[in-house]
């Protein structure tokens, strides 16, 4: 184990490159977790349509992303997609990350959707809303309302999931602290130090989440 | 004069399976008339009702609404909906929106109210249900009689020819049931078209135009209050009545 002060010299000494880091894997977890957000929709709404086809095509995708480590999912994806396209390495990251995560996300969103009482969909109806607006208006914003606890929760996973970007070259914070790790012969130090990162982070992702929760709540108080 | 048929029923029928729900309904439903759908417990009347509007499809039979039949594959249902109003046992209020957004939704996004004027109505409703001063707050802070005076305001302000009503006071604290029945009285003494599906019989007596009674999926009798509640023709009218406190 290091000893405290040389724990806190090397915290301060590295801070630059850490803070670089982190911000990447910020953005690496904003980014996936909004794209994931998006395709999680998608698929949740296809998997509540009546039509089978698209509904089968929902189940897929999540026994795919659900029954396979994220790390195949990452190099499949990211040899794959800049196989196909020249995609810069954050974005193949990006999306192979929210690919992952959308899966999830699809899971919770289809759950609170179908947890909202089916009389609001009549109310809307009965009012001459189509069944899209009324989704659009009444249903979803009700649904997500419901699901910003779970959401808050794979945010954090997927924060820490973002960590195997490292192993396709992404300068995030699990990255550095290995990098600097062995090529200082110190890696518990840094290991330790990426773990502070990573608490910071997630104390502040847990903050944001609360703010929001409390913005959402005004109607039930 | 001769009073416009609203809605006029033939030979209605609807299964859940095997459950053979509505059988052979007849009905019909004057301009500016009260009819109360009443019977026990699982004869159909919240089914007859939704089939009004198309919650529920119909196996055969016609619906005529305002003379013209609907065929959901070629007419458009939501336009329908907007002249049928329908007011909920349990209100179903929007929760995530306070009570004024609850009464504009409908008239800002399906009929493009501009939304200055869609207030100012929506106010105006408000006020008639009595509850100007909670124009602001959510639903979640109302008590049961003004969330269904708010669910009222808000299918009024479509401005439906007719309104549906599904046991609007069965979900309420007994002390709340007066003040909603008040608001329904209102509205049929302005003339609206209304069926109505309630255990209240008293109100049905006083309010109603038309009475209905429905038993195991079929209308048995049907009459103008007075001859219906004093002289019941049909055995199984005068056992439900004899059971039904008023
Ligand atoms: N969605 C459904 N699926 C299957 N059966 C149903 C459905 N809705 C109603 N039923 C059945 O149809 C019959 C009539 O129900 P309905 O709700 O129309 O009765 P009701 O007269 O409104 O009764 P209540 O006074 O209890 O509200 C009942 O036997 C009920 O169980
Ligand atoms: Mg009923």
């Amino acid at each position: 184990m290091p000893s405290f002060s040389h724990f806190f010299d090397t915290l301060f000494s590295s801070s630059d490159v850490f803070i670089r880091a982190m911000l990447l894997t910020l953005e690496l977890t904003v980014v996936s977790i909004i794209v994931g957000i998006v395709i999680g929709l998608l698929f949740a709404l296809l998997k509540i349509s009546n039509i089978k086809v698209l509904a089968w095509i929902s189940d897929a995708y999540v026994f795919l992303v659900r029954g396979t480590p994220l790390i195949v999912q990452i190099f499949i994806l990211y040899f794959g997609i800049s196989n196909l396209f020249l995609l810069p390495d954050f974005w193949a990251a990006s999306l192979a990350l929210a690919f992952h995560n959308g899966a999830y996300i699809s899971e919770i969103l289809r759950g609170t959707i179908q947890s909202i009482d089916k009389g609001q969909m009549e109310a809307g109806r009965s009012l001459g809303m189509s069944n899209s607006l009324t989704l659009r208006r009444i249903i979803l914003p009700q649904a997500f309302r419901r699901a910003l606890p779970p959401l808050g929760n794979q945010f954090i996973i997927g924060l820490k999931d973002s960590s195997l970007a490292a192993f396709i070259s992404m300068n995030e914070l699990f990255n550095v602290a290995t990098t600097l790790g062995s090529n200082n012969f110190d890696e518990m130090t840094y290991l330790l130090i990426v773990a502070v990162y990573y608490l910071i982070l997630v104390a502040f992702l847990t903050i944001v989440v609360n703010l929001f929760e409390k913005k959402l709540s005004i109607s039930d108080r | 004069m001769e009073q416009k048929e609203m809605i006029r029923i033939r030979n209605l029928h609807k299964s859940y399976g095997d459950l053979h729900v509505l059988k052979d309904i007849d009905m019909k439903v004057l301009d500016s008339d009260v009819v109360c759908l009443i019977g026990p417990s699982g004869s159909g009347k919240s089914t007859l009702l939704r089939c009004l509007n198309y919650l529920e499809k119909k196996d055969s039979g016609q619906i005529l609404i305002e003379g013209t039949e609907v065929k959901p594959d070629t007419h458009d249902i939501n336009k329908i909906r907007e002249k049928v109003g329908m007011v909920f046992q349990h209100f179903y209020l929007f929760p995530h929106m306070t009570v004024l957004e609850n009464v504009i939704e409908a008239p800002t996004h399906v009929k493009k109210v501009p939304k200055a004027q869609a207030i100012e109505e929506a106010k105006a409703l408000l006020a008639k249900v009595g509850l100007s001063d909670k124009a602001d707050v959510y639903p979640s802070k109302l008590s049961g009689g003004q969330k269904q005076r708010v669910a009222i305001a808000r299918a009024l302000a479509m401005k439906p020819d007719i309104l549906l009503f599904d046991e609007p006071t069965s979900a309420l604290d007994p002390e709340l049931v007066g003040e909603v029945l008040a608001t329904m009285k209102e509205l049929a003494m302005e003339g609206m078209t209304m069926v109505v599906v309630t255990h209240e019989m008293s109100f049905a007596r006083e309010v109603g135009d038309w009475i209905v009674f429905m038993h195991d999926g079929r209308v048995v009798e049907s009459g103008p209050p007075k001859e219906f509640f004093t002289n019941p023709k049909e055995e199984r009218t005068k056992e439900f009545l004899q059971t039904t406190v008023f």
